[in-house]
């Protein structure tokens, strides 16, 4: 029994053994920056968590009543000196994580596209969160999926984010950062995937009884290997247009994969024109645009959001 | 007639409601039972149901803490044990319809009935006794903000029996709480139970800052106030502010649901991040509502057990102003994945980190109170240095959440859950618990059992880490909150830990029933009893009266000269006053709270169900209470000086048995 406590020490690294921590083991730059801001934040604040929390049980124990040794100030209460370095310490921690901050929302703004060195060409993905489900279009591919994201590595990924049920959060924790699904709204998320792999996909917000299985695979592949699924994709039948739609986005657990061989082009911008009284933005000038006849009414300025 | 309620409304098909409905029963009807048979109602009516006196409305507070805290757990293992269960195929014992409400109820409940009450049952035992005041200023608004709180309590409670609770989570986010996504009655519950303790928590603040501002003993500056009572005033200050906000946001939440409207619907103009953007304007305060109070009980349990004066006064008080202040602008850093730009989210973070600042400045505050000190290690300091350490550790995580670039990608993970539950239990849970302790001599006259609450104390701290390190661990391994089932096997054994960590909780909290029984059974003892008033040897004025306090707490009103001025003179063997006695003023006990409490319960319930000709009833209920009790002229009395004197020489005789027991 005895010679098991030599084990101990190996514990940590036996029990993490084979498991995948998510957000340690990133896969992509954003996803690296996230670990990397969060592990140095963790070290700069144990420089003073660990000798407060020794402190407070050396102190605890050496002041202890029973023992008469130490010396006892029964009306010390004040020291100038003392309270300039409680207050300095933590004020120049925070400070120097206030820079990490600031440089960190900064550089790794999700809406900020990504650039890689050779300047590929980015993918677009419009991301529709469904009950209880994920619909990802391909709009410059003219292909569409359900539950199942394919993408090229070392390509900047945009997406576009949109609900067309209640508020969601996409999260893919291998790729990094995550952002809100809104009915009615647009939001932006720039990843990147510089390892291929099979990388877990999820809702991170709570959207009713079917959530816990709101997940995805997240397919990263080299960009031929893509090249060669998108064809794959492309010689099947089903269409996802005005009239299908519906039926795909009713409410459904467990969603199976599903391909889509053709979308109909301005599909994305309609789910979000519905809850905006058919309203959209033009793409090219950035005007708010009725979605009937987006391409020749004169813009509005309703109000209305992006 | 009835609405919509119909007899389906009643979950016979669930076991386990109809398990907890039997039990629920025979307990109360136990105790009805036991009231009647010891013919205890007009003693409880008199005495305890209409009482105006804060030190009586204090223990039913706690009381209701305690029982909402049993609702809550039973809800937190259930939730565990779910988790436990439910992977790789197994969908568990709790189906989601089940499983949605619980998480939904174990948020509400442990924050506005558990925490939220028994903070306001410490502020109410020891504000007044601390500033020298008689009573609060508004005797009679303290025991209906007590009535509307436990009214709260009893619709989010009755909704296990009748109908649903909410299945969107504590803070009901929509548009899944709209009419659209969540037709049921669950929500209603979810907005008329905190609207209507809602309303009591407000008038808390208003009378505890009156009676902060107006009340305190001649003498006694803002700086001479001790430092419970100064984080009970920053505490009604937040209150008074962030609490209306929540008021109109549930508001704008019931037209919507009940009237059609668009504030936070998916279409119409409505917007979801307005109401996110509202309901955290109060929300973020409310996290320091909760704490600022516990940080008191620390200040007052580390000074008096170390014997000596807390350090660092004037910082303690500064610091507690400024979390006051910087807690409201903080209020983004729960929603940085909302997509705002980098600047907003930047001065967010910036902003919830600096609240690191005068928080750390606490913790080494009560540090440099032990230094040099006497320390003596009774139950409520292991509570406080069990804070220290777990706090410590939960603002750590904390100030991670706050950095945007990794809030990204802890947002609404289990790292997130294994935070708050880091600072709420480590912070504000130990905080009240080590206060009750405290305290308690105070209220009933005997002490708390100290091995049964040291045993409590190591359960707790043993089973928080065990509960949720392994929390962390999964959230760093990418699993959301509230998931009902998974498939990965990587998160699966660390589920098994957080399991075991809540049973250990639960002895915790069979502990501090053990402690409750063993102390009370063995309250004549001579080392239990609290004869002098003063068992701490304490440093602040309510020490100087006896245990329990007679209803006006203090026969002359004290001088006060300085900081902890009753310490002072006990120090320089100094006899207190020798002024004359006079009649003292004091107001009646009321049965005006009981009857609003009833009929904002039948407002509420009757809304609930949409039964309006009912709901008329309550609302009319309400209104001519209120005129009834306007009209009352016949609200308050004077003790007569023969009773006092009578008072005082019964407790001038404790203290000379008790120093002849010395």
């Amino acid at each position: 029994m005895k010679k098991l406590w030599r084990y101990l020490p190996a514990l940590p690294a036996l029990m993490l053994s084979g498991c995948t921590v998510d957000l340690l083991q990133p896969r992509g730059p954003v996803a690296e920056m996230n670990r990397d801001v969060m592990v140095a934040e963790f070290v700069i604040m144990m420089l003073v968590v660990v000798p407060t929390c020794a402190a407070t049980l050396y102190f605890a124990w050496k002041y202890r009543a029973s023992n008469k040794e130490v010396e006892y100030l029964p009306t010390w209460d004040h020291s100038t000196a003392i309270e300039y370095v409680i207050w300095g310490v933590p004020a120049i921690l925070i400070a120097l994580l206030g820079a990490i901050s600031w440089w960190s929302t900064h550089a790794y703004d999700p809406y900020r596209p990504l650039q890689t060195a050779d300047n590929v060409k980015p993918l677009n993905v419009q991301v529709v969160s469904l009950d209880w489900k994920w619909m990802f279009i391909y709009p410059d591919l003219g292909i569409a999926t359900i539950n199942q994201l394919d993408v090229p590595t070392n390509t900047p990924l945009n997406f576009q984010i949109t609900s067309d049920s209640v508020m969601t959060s996409f999260f893919i924790p291998r790729l990094g950062s995550m952002i809100y699904a809104m009915p009615g709204e647009q939001t932006q998320l720039h990843l990147l995937a510089s390892e291929s792999g099979d990388y877990l996909g999820e809702a991170s917000q709570f959207s009713g009884r079917g959530f816990s299985d709101m997940k995805f695979r997240t397919l990263a592949m080299d960009p031929a290997q893509f090249n060669d699924w998108v064809e794959k994709v492309k010689s099947g039948s089903e269409n996802l247009d005005d009239t299908t739609y519906p039926k795909y986005a009713a409410p459904q657990e467990a969603a199976p994969v599903q391909y889509f061989a053709h979308v109909q082009p301005d599909l994305f911008d309609g789910i979000v024109a519905k809850y905006n009284n058919g309203m959209m933005v033009d793409k090219k000038t950035g005007k708010v645009m009725h979605m009937q006849s987006a391409s020749n009414a004169a813009p509005s300025d309703t109000g209305m959001k992006e | 007639m009835l609405g919509k309620l119909s007899l389906s409304a009643i979950p016979l098909d669930v076991p386990i409601l109809v398990g907890t409905f039997i039990g629920v029963a025979v307990i109360g009807l136990a105790v009805l039972g036991a009231v009647t048979y010891y013919g205890k109602w007009g003693y409880l009516w008199r005495d305890w149901l209409t009482t105006v006196d804060h030190k009586r409305l204090a223990v039913m507070y706690i009381i209701l803490a305690i029982v909402m805290l049993f609702r809550g757990f039973a809800d937190a293992i259930m939730m565990r044990t779910q988790l436990a269960l439910a992977y790789k195929g197994n969908p568990g014992y709790l189906p989601p319809h089940h499983y949605d409400q619980i998480f939904s109820a174990h948020g509400t409940i442990m924050i506005f009935f558990m925490a939220m009450a028994f903070m306001t049952g410490l502020m109410n035992l020891v504000v007044p006794l601390q500033i020298g005041a008689r009573d609060v200023a508004f005797p009679f608004l303290n025991s209906l903000s007590f009535y509307m709180t436990l009214v709260g309590a009893l619709l989010i409670n009755i909704s296990l029996f009748i109908g649903e609770f909410a299945q969107c989570g504590w803070l009901v986010y929509p548009p899944l709480s709209e009419m659209q996504f969540s037709p049921g009655v669950g929500v209603d519950y979810y907005i008329w139970a905190v609207q209507i303790s809602g309303v009591g928590t407000l008038l808390t603040g208003v009378n505890f800052f009156t009676t902060i501002v107006k009340m305190r003993a001649p003498g006694m500056g803002w700086m001479q106030m001790p430092v419970f009572t100064w984080t009970a005033f920053c505490t009604t200050v937040l209150i008074m502010v962030s609490f209306p906000v929540l008021t109109v946001t549930l508001a704008l939440l019931s037209l919507d649901r009940y009237l059609g409207m668009h504030f936070f619907t998916n279409d119409a103009g409505g917007n979801v991040m307005l109401y996110l953007s509202m309901i955290w304007t109060w929300g973020h305060p409310e996290v320091y509502i909760l704490v600022i109070p516990a940080f008191g009980v620390f200040s007052e349990v580390t000074a008096t057990f170390s014997q000596k004066p807390l350090f660092g006064y004037k910082t303690m008080v500064y610091a507690t102003c400024s979390i006051m202040v910087l807690s409201f602008v903080v209020w983004v850093h729960h929603f940085f994945t909302m997509g705002a730009g980098a600047n907003v989210n930047t001065f967010f973070g910036i902003m919830t980190m600096i609240i690191a600042v005068p928080t750390g400045v606490k913790i080494f505050n009560w540090l440099f109170t032990m230094y040099k000190g006497r320390v003596e290690f009774t139950a409520p300091m292991h509570w406080t240095l069990g804070f220290m350490i777990t706090f410590s550790i939960g603002g750590m995580t904390g100030v991670m959440l706050a950095m945007p670039a990794a809030d990204w990608i802890l947002h609404n993970s289990l790292f997130l859950i294994a935070h708050f539950h880091n600072v709420i239990i480590g912070g504000v849970y130990f905080g009240y618990i080590a206060g009750m302790g405290f305290w308690f001599p105070k209220a009933f006259g005997f002490k708390l059992n100290e091995a049964w609450g040291k045993r409590a104390f190591w359960c707790w701290f043993v089973g928080f880490y065990l509960a949720f390190i392994p929390l962390y661990v999964l959230g760093l391994e990418g699993m959301t909150r509230r998931m009902n089932h998974y498939d990965n096997p990587d998160w699966y054994p660390w589920m098994l830990v957080a399991e075991v960590g809540a049973i250990v909780i639960a002895l915790g909290i069979v502990c501090q029933l053990t402690q409750l029984y063993v102390s009370i059974r063995d309250r004549n003892l001579p080392e239990n009893l609290d004869l002098t008033g003063d068992p701490w040897n304490g440093r602040t004025l309510e020490w100087s009266i006896s245990s329990p306090p007679p209803a006006y707490n203090f026969a002359v009103i004290p001088d006060i000269h300085g900081l902890d001025t009753f310490h002072t003179e006990k120090q320089l063997g100094l006899k207190a006053h020798g002024k004359p006695l006079a009649p003292i003023h004091m107001p009646k006990n009321t049965s005006a709270g009981v009857f609003i409490g009833l009929f904002s319960f039948i407002l509420g319930f009757a809304s609930i169900w949409y039964i309006w000709w009912l709901a008329a009833i309550g609302l009319i209920g309400i209104v001519a209470t209120m005129i009834l009790r306007s009209a009352n002229r016949d609200v308050d009395y004077y003790v007569p000086v023969s009773e006092i004197e009578h008072n005082e020489e019964v407790y001038s005789r404790r203290i000379a048995a008790a120093q002849a027991a010395e």
